[in-house]
């Protein structure tokens, strides 16, 4: 008997309190999206397409941070219908920029916003996927990085470990020949406690790496917190340095943390 | 007219090929349209709360993270709320390169919705792969006319999505001449690509139905309006941008996230690229003024489903310009101009894609943010989408309810609305009870 044809991966492509670029990195893939898109049957991605199927999925890539109640509900369904979960980006990653409200008094906080609370409904943290769910992998930066991207998928899709590298942002730099920023210029950089995957994009730039790919492995925050004291940075400046993108990334919370008048 | 659909409720409860998170409802009663809305339930993010207390030079980089599809228009306004706050003005190459990377975000973000978004539509395709299954020659096209625009973005920003190479004053580091000219070959492709785009999109068939809109949009003495300019609009307002909060007013809804924008004692307005067009038809470039004729289009379009044949024509435009302005450039001395803070409150509005993006703050004179407002396009044209559907429903009570969502989905499409954008700037004030 003639078996039945092999059935086409299955991908969802979900989204929670997020701007939409991390996603958005997936249509970026220009000369691959049809190519991919033959690959595997693009079971759920509202941002392409009004066809969608309930699932199970094989793979799906969850972008954004949990911030309702109904949203912690929502993943909790999506991870039962995934065979493997993959968050996208620092709101999926760390909870976002949006996370700078877990380090406010949330009453205040609230008073300053809102003008009628009773419409809206919010928690007053924002978590990452994992804070809610098992995930399988993170694919850190805000944004993705397509590259990094398309090896996420391209692994997934063959049942083997991404090969995203967890060394800093200061690799890179020597790999693309930079010159470091920080010793020849004196410009504050988080490039040695920053997760690698831009390239060494700001360096390039002649710009200090500002950590939007959050903590590397093991980051000696407090080291680097010291030599940018000696370029003049202010406890204020560190606080703020640390508290972007990845605000709610532990090392980089912590970090912050101590900083705090 | 059979009685059930006299009475029935159209619903979509997450809407497709949008940024973010929206649903649309709409309920007729006894044959009328009885109520209409366009719901955003996407979580807010509260930005305006957290800019309060962050360095001016901060807000370029924090506000682009609002919008993933429209990062450059978050950076552009807020760059010129603060050089306007310190007195600074950004001119010659600084500003042509400002001019450039906001080409390449039009060209990408208008190649995404008339390819991926909003075409399926036209031609009764769910998404734009399956469009691809059929016309897979045109789907590449409408992909590599993005890619040329996110080239242009990846070339002066670093990245196509939150680059990192803008700043107040400026840029951190300029392209050399060779570096910048080496964009102009791929360009010439793109623009020949949206010549095509205009002729294919203006073959599509468009539903009977036109508006009376009062459009707003910027006006400069020269230039199709992308960064600056004043505000204007079809019927009379002519503001400096710094006036813009005196002129519109906004309300908090109880089925929305974002707020509802309207222009005091007027009401509904429109922003976006057929109030551009309307507005600065003579400021377009030769070829795609010729484009637009050749396409049929007058020199105002109030028929919002042809505002795919407008974007067509501004991708033509966008191409243009960039090539116009990559031919004269000569590299800079410097990347940015000095910005010193002092305290005072600086207005910025650019043309993002989806129509005027207004950025105020006050800051003090050690340049911390002390009041942050953003006025995203999508919460302006939100009143308008509302009416857009009431209208369209009540004139087609007799589609049944398979054609009439889908329809209806397509009218909210012609917005290329970014809700993600319109819900970060839930911005409330206080209300003391």
């Amino acid at each position: 008997m003639a078996r039945a044809q092999r059935q086409k991966p299955r991908l969802a492509v979900w989204k929670f309190a997020s701007c939409d670029g991390c996603q958005l990195t997936v249509l970026n893939l220009e000369d691959e999206l049809l190519p991919l898109a033959g690959e595997v049957e693009i079971a759920h991605f509202l941002e392409a397409s009004r066809a969608t199927a309930r699932g199970p999925y094989d793979l799906s890539l969850v972008e954004g941070s949990i911030t309702t109640a109904h949203d912690a509900e929502r993943i909790r369904q999506i991870r039962e219908r995934s065979r493997f979960l993959v968050t996208i980006g620092a709101c999926a990653t760390a909870g976002g920029i949006q996370a700078l409200r877990n380090f406010k008094d949330v009453k205040e906080f609230i008073s300053i916003v809102y003008a009628r609370p009773e419409y809206i409904a919010t928690l007053d943290r924002s978590t990452p996927i994992a804070d809610h769910v098992q995930v399988d992998f993170e694919l850190r930066g805000c944004p993705i990085d397509r590259g990094q991207l398309l090896e996420v998928l391209t692994a997934f899709l063959h049942g083997r470990r991404p090969n995203i590298p967890a060394h800093s942002v200061c690799v890179e730099c020597k790999r693309r020949g930079v010159v470091c920023v920080m010793v020849a210029r004196g410009v504050p950089c988080l490039g040695p406690v920053t997760h690698a995957g831009c390239g060494a994009l700001c360096p390039a730039h002649d710009r200090g790496c500002y950590g939007c790919f959050g903590p590397m492995e093991t980051p000696n925050t407090a080291s680097l917190s010291a030599w940018w004291r000696k370029l003049g940075v202010t406890d204020d400046g560190l606080v703020r340095a640390f508290r972007t993108f990845n605000a709610n990334a532990p090392e980089f919370r912590k970090e912050s943390e101590r900083h705090e008048p | 007219m059979s009685p059930d659909r006299r009475t029935r409720t159209i619903k979509v409860d997450a809407l497709a090929r949008v940024e973010g998170e929206g649903a649309m409802l709409i309920r007729i009663a006894g044959g009328r349209v009885s109520e209409v809305q366009l719901r955003i339930y996407e979580p807010p993010r509260f930005f305006e709360a957290f800019l309060r207390g962050r360095g001016y030079t901060e807000a370029v980089d924090i506000t682009s993270r609002i919008c993933g599809i429209c990062p450059i228009a978050y950076q552009m306004s807020a760059a010129n709320a603060m050089e306007d706050a310190c007195g600074v003005r950004v001119d010659g190459a600084l500003h042509d390169l400002r001019r450039i990377i906001y080409c390449g975000e039009w060209i990408e973000s208008h190649a995404l919705h008339v390819y991926l978004l909003h075409a399926p539509d036209f031609l009764g395709y769910e998404s734009a792969v399956q469009l691809a299954r059929d016309h897979a020659a045109i789907v590449q096209r409408g992909l590599q006319l993005k890619k040329a625009g996110n080239g242009l973005m990846a070339l002066l920003g670093g990245r196509e999505v939150h680059p990192i190479n803008v700043r107040v004053g400026g840029f951190y580091r300029v392209p050399t001449t060779s570096e910048l000219r080496a964009a102009a070959e791929p360009l010439k492709w793109a623009r020949d690509a949206a010549l095509e785009t205009v002729r294919w999109v203006s073959r599509f068939s468009f539903p009977d139905f036109e508006q009376d809109y009062e459009m707003v949009a910027l006006r400069h003495p020269s230039e199709y309006p992308i960064t600056e300019g004043r505000l204007v609009s079809t019927r009379g307002l002519d503001i400096a941008v710094r006036e813009f909060a005196d002129h519109v007013i906004e309300e908090h809804v109880p089925h929305s996230n974002a707020l509802h924008a309207a222009i005091r004692g007027r009401g509904t307005y429109l922003v976006g690229p057929m109030a551009r067009y309307a507005l600065n038809f003579d400021r377009l470039s030769p070829l795609a003024r010729e484009a637009a004729r050749e396409a049929g289009l007058g020199p105002v379009c109030r028929n919002p489903f042809q505002s795919i044949v407008v974007r067509a024509v501004e991708l033509v435009y966008a191409c243009d310009e960039a090539l116009r302005l990559i031919e004269r450039y000569e590299r800079p001395d410097r990347p940015a101009l000095e910005v010193p803070p002092r305290a005072a409150t600086g207005h910025g509005c650019t043309e993002a894609p989806r129509g005027i993006l207004y950025h105020r703050y006050t800051i003090d004179a050690s340049g911390t943010i002390l009041d942050a407002k953003i006025v995203p396009p999508t919460s302006q044209n939100q009143k308008a989408i509302e009416e857009d559907l009431a209208r369209f429903v009540q004139d087609r009570l007799d589609l049944p309810t398979d054609a009439m969502t889908w329809q209806c989905e397509q009218a909210i499409r012609n917005y290329d609305p970014c809700i993600s954008c319109a819900t970060h700037f839930l911005r409330l004030e206080v209300e003391q009870v």
